[in-house]
């Protein structure tokens, strides 16, 4: 017995000794599908960097992210659309201190179709956009759609919209630019991961809008840029709030940002669909991390304050390559001091 | 093990305890006891099951009541919430897939049993076998790249030439729908009717079909008039559980059945489903009554099968009723 007390001992010392050289810290979080690329990406570098951190993230969607971090069964969550202030209103109740929004990244829906005959990219104005998803605009020779695109014959093929059928952030993006540039489409439709969809059908993901607007003659539906960039998927210009048609790149796409970092909210709780510029895409937006301002457990608070520290400078250079937009560096300096408030 | 030991011991009346003993020692009372643990645990998951669905979806069981059913809305963004279409959905493209699955599925079963050599039966079995393993998102591609474009280009053009005039088949025709969905649907259930009719039209007496050919019927007359009839209720049996998947079938139904919660009466027309909705929506619900509703449609889908499945069971009955050796099949 003595011995077995004596190893036992030896072991519990030992473990003390090793884990007071090494320390690893799990973190665990949830969330939004839409930035899991890049987040694992960095969590896997962050990780070969720093080997004492370790942090699982399950690409449960924004709902279940929001879900999970108000329950308290992950450290973060992550979402594409910020919290509304009803949601933050329960997490606050629950747990007595707030939670923060921190944005990551920057990624753009893009409208892409099929009509017979037609290779030239297409310009869309907002009008025509919330037209054709209204089921109000049904032919693609309507002169909304003809009066943005001279020179290119349209023919009278009936439009066929697509929609997300599943609930998404890429959907949440979409609704909310309409709901910016129709007051129509905000009164009757409104903006949501799901909507009530006036016209049209549902493909499920990314690939089910891509797959139902590549067989159907006439189709029109929306997908992330990322999806269509990597899948060479051609897509259209849309008109931006300076009335110039803007394709979406890397570089529209943080250039959106910039316009709306000026007047950002000290929560960055902001959307920047429709945003101001010369050279903003319009339908931009930020995906946001989810970060409880008060942590238990101060290793945990140190490892994610440092991880967040990291993804927002050095991390920014994985963006580009994975297709995502990098933060302008105002809203960058902005947020590494939002940081202190994480206690 | 442990727990049933126990309750062995605290059920032994000590009156017949030797008898008892002598019973346990039969492995009699163990086998029983064991078993109607096992089967108890099955009632208590559905009653657990019935529980939760109940308890998680009280927001809107108060707030629209009945009006849930009936409703033909689904606006997530102004929390107002309709079950039927999905409810219309489900059923339609049901039915649609029996419709299709079940004389191709029997017939098939009887070719296999009765008119097949049994070399030739037995390798076609192993393949029925196979297809019912393939996962159903299998099915699902398969349906959005194949039988999406044939069904715009060929199959949905000629319905409209040949039966247009019927509401069935008129509007517009997008490849995904209605009539997508169940044609999918009939693909993944075929093989279930084809192998479990089988097995039950194998275990018919021999002396049945005997006896139908001594009093000189065809072999044809002996399969169609005794066999069959014979192994009605096992055959019925067979349908149902086909019904049971083709009900709760989710991703398939999600990827071709064009995801619109309309109520319309063209087979072309797209639609949705229960199953379909709760996975396409659940994980990025947001707002309390939202997700709530979606258990709803869980509970609603739960009644549903029930019903159908007290229709099945009473069917199943009252045609053994009618002289049927294979009640218990």
């Amino acid at each position: 017995m003595k011995r077995i007390g004596m190893f036992l001992a030896l072991v519990v010392l030992g473990g003390g000794v090793l884990g007071a050289a090494d320390n690893p810290v799990l973190i665990n979080g949830a969330g939004a599908t839409f930035p899991y690329p890049i987040y694992s990406k960095w969590f896997d570098e962050y990780h070969k960097k720093f080997a004492h951190a370790q942090i699982n993230y399950q690409s449960v969607g924004s709902g279940a992210g929001i879900r999970q971090i108000t329950e308290g069964t992950v450290d973060f969550g992550a979402s594409d659309g910020p919290m509304s202030d009803e949601q933050i209103k329960a997490y606050l109740d629950k747990h007595n201190s707030p939670i923060l929004h921190f944005p990551t990244v920057l990624g753009a829906v893009v409208p892409t179709y099929n009509i017979g005959g037609v290779k030239a990219s297409l310009n869309f104005t907002p009008e025509a956009l919330a037209g054709i998803f209204l089921g109000k605009v049904t032919k693609w020779n309507d002169p909304l759609i003809g009066s943005a695109n001279p020179g290119i014959s349209l023919p009278s093929e009936d439009i066929v919209v697509i929609h997300r059928s599943d609930g998404s952030g890429t959907t949440y993006i979409w609704t909310d630019y309409l709901s910016k540039v129709s007051e129509e489409w905000r009164t009757r439709v409104g903006k949501g991961t799901s909507v009530n969809w006036p016209a049209g059908l549902g493909g499920k993901g990314n690939e089910g809008v891509a797959a139902l607007v590549k067989q159907t003659p006439g189709a029109v539906g929306y997908v992330e840029l990322i999806y269509a960039a990597s899948n060479n998927i051609s897509y259209g210009a849309v008109k931006n709030a300076a009335g110039v048609f803007v394709k979406a790149d890397l570089a529209s796409v943080s250039e959106a940002a910039a316009g709306a970092a000026k007047d950002m909210p000290d929560d960055f709780r902001v959307s920047v669909t429709n945003a101001p510029g010369k050279r903003a895409y319009p339908i931009s937006s930020f995906t946001w991390m989810l970060i409880p301002a008060k942590f238990d457990d101060a290793a945990k608070r140190d490892a994610i304050k440092g991880f967040m520290k990291w993804a927002l400078t050095d991390g920014q250079s994985y963006a580009e390559a994975l297709s995502y937009a990098k933060l302008p560096k105002s809203v960058v300096d902005k947020e590494l001091k939002a940081l202190a408030k994480v206690q | 093990m442990a727990v049933t030991a126990t309750t062995v011991h605290g059920a032994s009346p000590k009156a017949g305890s030797r008898t008892f003993l002598a019973k346990l020692r039969d492995g009699d009372e163990v086998a029983r006891l064991v078993t109607f643990l096992f089967a108890m645990f099955v009632v208590l998951i559905v009653v657990f099951l019935v529980f939760e669905l109940w308890r998680q979806s009280a927001l809107p069981r108060h707030k629209f009541g009945l009006a849930f059913i009936v409703s033909s809305v689904w606006d997530p963004v102004f929390d107002r919430f309709g079950a039927l279409p999905f409810i219309y959905g489900t059923l339609v493209t049901s039915a649609l897939a029996l419709f299709l699955a079940v004389p191709l599925g029997i017939g098939s079963a009887i070719f296999l049993a009765e008119l097949a050599p049994p070399r030739v039966s037995d390798t076609l079995q192993f393949l029925i076998e196979l297809l019912a393993a393939v996962p159903s998102v299998i099915y699902g591609m398969l349906g959005i790249f194949i039988l999406v474009p044939l069904m715009r280009q060929y199959i949905a053009p000629a319905l409209k030439a040949t039966l247009g005039f019927l509401p069935l088949f008129q509007g517009p025709a997008y490849g995904v729908g209605l009539l997508t969905a169940g044609i999918v649907l009939a693909t993944m259930i075929v093989p279930y009717i084809i192998s479990v009719s089988r097995e039950i039209l194998l275990s018919v007496p021999r002396d049945q079909r005997e006896a139908a050919l001594a009093l000189g019927a065809t072999r044809w007359e002996s399969t169609w008039k005794v066999v069959v009839p014979y192994a009605r209720a096992g055959i019925l049996g067979s349908v149902f559980l086909a019904l049971a998947r083709a009900l709760g079938e989710t991703m398939a139904v999600t990827m071709v059945i064009g995801s619109t919660p309309v109520i319309s009466s063209s087979l072309l027309s797209p639609g949705d489903s229960i199953a379909s909705v709760i996975a396409s929506q659940f994980t990025e619900a947001t707002g309390d009554l939202y997700l709530q509703s979606l258990v709803e449609l869980g509970l609603v889908l739960f009644l549903l099968t029930f019903i159908l499945n007290g229709f099945a069971r009473l069917l199943i009955v009252l045609t053994s009723q009618r002289g049927s050796g294979l009640e218990n099949a």
